[in-house]
């Protein structure tokens, strides 16, 4: 469904078939994991079995010493890269850290990382090679729950690391000077938490867990390098950002960034975990060593146990509300498992975490904690999910104490434009109240549960979304065609997204537009394909390229009718003469023209767009629960979302559905399961259970075309946020379905039965 | 993963001398749907595969309403379950079959082979020892038989000696009045592993029961034959009361472990849930039929 009265166009809002679809269903597609080079080598990671443990000596003796074997590399041969904080998209990011992550140098800080890597003429050798590399190893005690790591008695996972304090948004931040596992702490606050509270007639305090959970891209980590003999270093992947990622190989490898290429392969899935480097590095510096390109790829036991995913969260949540429903108070403490470095999206959750709501009175504690985990990464709509869910909870939970309905509840409470996040920022224009609106106004929201064990939960959730700078060329062809091309690797349907606003602005079909995606070399800089950014802002470098070639167009046309360029406009794909009406050509019949009235065109153009417009969002899903086994069906799902002008239609449904399932799966299955040695158990799609085909139902959408005013085509990110609410809102339907309140996901069928043991007072 | 050398046998004397040459360094090999991944994953090393596919006995399925049913062991589950007559007959095994793994999955493992991996969740273990079967076992030695419920020894391991191979398994014909299933809990609808699995088989004479075989996985080192839980049922009607009972028999046979699976106190507590519900249905079968 959906709901519009937005301004007209041509090509926006239709639904061609995607550019890249025949090769991508025909299998033609090249991925990175499908590259392949003359003379390419195959390398492996060696990988710690420990959580945390000292590297003692690595010797490599008998693998070098294996036939076919060319090369060995390790922590010792890297170089020491800077110590220094930098913004990653979404979350942020150190080099040093980084560099220490890609390879171990003195400790290995979980147990999958990285502690050297072999070159062998084919995989199988370099897998024989990795058995025979010694690693003598000092086992040390790990720490594996961030409320642990936070003890003072603690181990101290970087014994120099100290708390970096920000009191609030525009703070500097200061230094604790105190060793610790917390490496920062962060605080939004706004108006008097006290006050607030005094005012609620209802208050509720809760404390609730999450585990850590993986993106479940389909396509692994993979990384082709070629370090010429002229220094030259190209680097075939799939990554969300090739500049970006550019940047941290000319870093961690000292290497200028002029002398590095990164072309950007087909991408299968990323969802904010391909935007570090792993495997990039370590294929360089073998290239470099043995003189071969050199491919890696990653087993998925690597991708879960070697790459970043989303922390696991402790946190509490307190919200007061007044007998009629006002929400006066929110408090909220935060702690996330960074994993093995610092830097998880706990800032990010803490201003997504109430924000769908108006509240004067908000205190939100963060703590950044690390322990021996993998480095966590971004996952769509970065820490939020966690945050969301206690707030969620909390808020469903004095709706009921209230007598309110979940969904009025919400309504009353529900953030409007100039009302302000905790941080202080006010919201711009959107469209919070009329997605909670749509739902109620629903055949979903009207319908009878029609069962036993049956019940509907509701949440809502917030995303900020990102602008980020990008880059796009186009060059004008004789036959009224358009050749495109940016920079953004395409996972969601961006090239086409960007090609459709190309034609619409040059009043051409959306096939007669042609979209590549070009190398690092090639093409202006691009931000990373993150933060739901890359068709606003892609949209926004079109925007400028097109307006560019309309003003070059109407001089050449001017000089066929012998006038000025003022004299001549253009409108609805047309060139006309101002004065003389009847002199009109369409953009096809000028393209002929373009060689004889000063030759081709062709038009360049950056843009570092702000204003992206943030998402707001609300769901509702209603389940069945078997009380005997735990066991929760989803019934029925509705995710009602502010998804600004939709350029392509079905990729924007796509990308709510997408974000919905992922919700859907880290609320009811998807886990971690580690053992008190801190390695992972269920490291493969057997057990890390993704929902299935047969677990979902098809999820319904209600898109509300709230376009953004601050971006010329009214585009408003649209591929995070919906994998926010499911966590609040399938624990809100367990609840009114069987009467458990669910604060530790996942919500396992196991937990489940013994909540409702518990409840009924047996044990059987 | 090293080279392995591949071995397709024509006859069983084939099989079983290519296998017997090579003795632990060599393995049968059916769908190849477990010991391909075994190896891959470097959970097992092997000099010598020695495909069973060729051998045209173990590619054999024969059903006859008398004698009963004889499954080659190479006989992948969609042939099992695809075959009318053997579907209405043993409905608990195809209720099995037709679970394993996903379609793919069972258009290429067999029965034999889930038998042979001797998983503790091999979903169709339970199934088999409710319907009575049979393993059908020659080596250098000659051949003998296993009822299935004696056949697996630990995980992974079975009575299978050096150089023997599994040739078919064998079940009798049901008697009138039979009725079979056999159930799992999994998380997730499709693509799991067990949590716990159930299977259970009664004989009716009206709502009495004359016959009861419960059979459990995922709940101890080996799929377990729980004979004492269906000796509880046997010459009682098939009342609630006396079902429960069948269940907490069973819950008693059983010695769960907890794992990234499920806790031990719950798979305890699925073992009732489902032992009740697969008991319920076969006995609806057994009336249906």
């Amino acid at each position: 469904m959906t709901t519009s009265d937005k301004k007209k166009y041509k090509v926006i809002g239709t639904t061609p078939i995607r550019h890249d679809g025949a090769d991508k269903v025909t299998g033609r597609a090249v991925y990175g994991i499908d590259f392949h080079t003359t003379g390419m080598l195959w390398g492996k990671i060696l990988r710690s079995p420990h959580a945390h443990a000292k590297i003692k000596s690595i010797d490599a003796t008998k693998a070098l010493a294996l036939p076919g074997v060319h090369a060995v590399v390790t922590g010792k041969d890297m170089a020491v890269a800077r110590d220094i904080e930098v913004e990653a998209g979404e979350t942020s990011l150190n080099y040093m850290h980084l560099s220490d992550n890609v390879m171990a140098r003195d400790k290995a800080l979980y147990k999958g990382h990285a502690v050297a890597a072999v070159a062998a003429d084919t995989q199988h050798i370099a897998e024989e090679a990795l058995g025979l590399i010694e690693v003598d190893y000092e086992v040390l005690t790990p720490v594996l729950n961030g409320r642990e790591g936070m003890k003072s008695d603690a181990p101290l996972i970087h014994p120099d690391q100290t708390t970096k304090i920000m009191a609030f948004r525009f703070d500097p931040g200061t230094d604790s000077g105190e060793k610790s596992n917390i490496a920062g702490k962060s605080q939004l606050k706004l108006g008097d938490i006290d006050a607030g509270f005094k005012e609620a007639d209802f208050i509720v305090e809760r404390e609730y867990t999450t585990s850590w959970v993986h993106q479940g891209y389909i396509e692994a980590q993979n990384a082709t390098a070629h370090w010429n003999n002229d220094d030259n270093i190209t680097v075939w992947n799939s990554s969300q950002g090739t500049f970006n990622q550019r940047q941290l190989m000319a870093e961690i490898l000292k290497h200028p960034v002029s002398q590095i290429k990164m072309v950007p392969m087909e991408i299968g899935g990323g969802f904010g975990g391909k935007i570090p480097v792993y495997l990039e590095i370590p294929a360089a510096m073998l290239s470099k060593k043995t003189g071969h390109p050199v491919k890696m790829t990653m087993t998925r036991t690597e991708v879960f146990e070697g790459t970043g995913p989303a922390s696991a969260a402790q946190m509490k949540a307190k919200v007061g509300a007044t007998k009629d429903g006002r929400i006066t108070a929110a408090y909220a403490e935060l702690v996330f498992e960074a994993g093995a470095f610092p830097g998880s999206a706990v800032g990010a959750g803490a201003q997504g975490m109430f924000t769908t709501y108006n509240i004067e009175n908000v205190l939100i504690d963060g703590y950044d904690v690390v322990v021996n985990k993998p480095k966590s990464a971004a996952y769509r709509s970065p820490g939020t999910p966690q945050a969301c869910f206690p707030a969620e909870a909390v808020i469903d939970e004095l709706a009921e104490l209230v007598g309110m309905d979940p969904l009025d509840f919400r309504m009353k409470n529900a953030a409007k434009e100039g009302d302000r996040r905790a941080d202080g920022v006010q919201h711009p224009e959107m469209g919070n109240l009329e997605c909670m609106e749509a739902l109620k106004a629903s055949d979903h929201y009207k319908s009878d549960l029609g069962g036993p064990n049956r019940g509907r939960g509701v949440a809502s959730g917030y995303w900020g979304n990102a602008g980020m700078p990008a880059s796009c060329s186009i060059a004008i062809n004789a036959d009224g065609t358009v050749s495109l091309a940016e920079g953004s690797p395409d996972i969601g349907g961006s090239r086409t997204s960007i090609a459709m606003m190309c034609a619409e602005a040059f009043g051409i079909a959306a096939e007669d537009v042609h979209p590549s995606i070009k190398d690092t070399d090639s093409i202006g800089y691009q931000g990373l394909t993150a933060g739901s950014s890359t068709t606003l802002r892609n949209g926004w470098a079109v925007f400028e390229v097109t307006n560019q070639a309309i003003e070059l167009i109407k001089a050449r046309a001017a000089r066929l009718w012998e006038t000025e360029p003022e004299n001549v406009d253009f409108a609805d794909g047309v060139f006309f003469s101002k004065a003389e009406k009847e002199l009109k050509l369409t953009f096809k019949e000028m393209t002929g023209k373009l060689m004889e009235t000063g030759g081709p065109i062709s038009v360049a153009a950056s843009v570092a767009p702000r204003g992206a417009g943030p998402s707001f969002t609300t769901h509702m899903v209603d389940v069945e629960v078997d009380p005997e086994t735990g066991k929760v069906e989803i019934l029925r799902y509705t995710a009602a979302q502010d998804v600004g002008t939709m350029i392509h239609p079905d990729y924007v449904e796509g990308q709510v559905q997408g974000g919905a399932v992922q919700g859907i799966g880290w609320a009811l299955n998807e886990e971690y399961f580690f053992s008190d040695k801190g390695a992972m158990l269920n490291a493969s799609y057997l057990d890390y259970r993704v929902p299935t085909m047969l677990d979902l139902p098809m999820i319904d959408t209600i898109l509300v075309e709230h376009a953004n005013p601050d971006h010329p085509f009214g585009v408003r990110g649209v591929a995070e946020i919906s994998v926010v609410p499911p966590l609040g809102a399938l624990a809100n339907a367990i609840y009114a379905a069987v009467g458990v309140r669910m604060r530790d996901l996942p919500m396992a069928p196991h937990k489940i039965v013994k909540a409702l043991q518990e409840k009924n007072g047996k044990t059987k | 993963m090293r080279p392995i050398e591949y071995v397709a046998a024509k006859t069983v004397q084939e099989a079983v001398t290519s296998l017997a040459e090579k003795g632990d360094a060599a393995r049968p090999l059916a769908g190849g749907t477990d010991i391909i991944v075994q190896l891959r994953g470097g959970r097992r090393q092997l000099d010598r595969l020695v495909d069973m596919k060729a051998i045209p006995e173990l590619n054999e399925l024969t059903y006859n309403a008398s004698s009963g049913l004889r499954i080659g062991a190479a006989v992948p589950c969609y042939r099992v379950y695809g075959n009318a007559e053997v579907a209405g007959a043993y409905p608990g095994l195809i209720d099995a079959a037709s679970l394993v793994g996903g379609i793919q999955i069972q258009g290429r493992g067999s029965i034999g082979g889930n038998l042979c991996n001797a998983a503790p969740s091999g979903d169709t273990i339970p199934a088999l020892i409710a319907h009575s079967a049979v393993a059908e076992i020659t080596g250098p030695g000659g051949s003998r038989e296993v009822p299935v419920e004696d056949f697996c020894t630990a995980p992974g391991r079975t009575v299978i000696q050096s150089g023997e191979i599994l040739v078919a398994i064998r079940i009798p014909a049901p008697a009138a009045h039979f009725g079979a299933c056999y159930m799992r809990f999994i998380p997730r609808n499709e693509m799991d592993i067990a949590v716990v699995g159930v299977g259970a088989s009664v004989v009716m004479d009206g709502n009495k029961v004359t016959a009861c075989r419960i059979a459990l996985a995922s709940v101890a080192p080996t799929p377990v034959y729980a004979a004492a839980a269906g000796a509880v049922l046997a010459g009682k009607e098939a009342t609630e009361e006396n079902i429960n009972a069948v269940a907490e028999v069973a819950q008693s046979a059983a010695t769960p472990i907890s794992d990234m699976r499920g806790t031990a106190e719950y798979r305890t507590h699925l073992i009732g849930v489902l032992t009740r519900r697969a008991l319920q249905s076969a006995i609806q079968r057994a009336k249906g039929a």
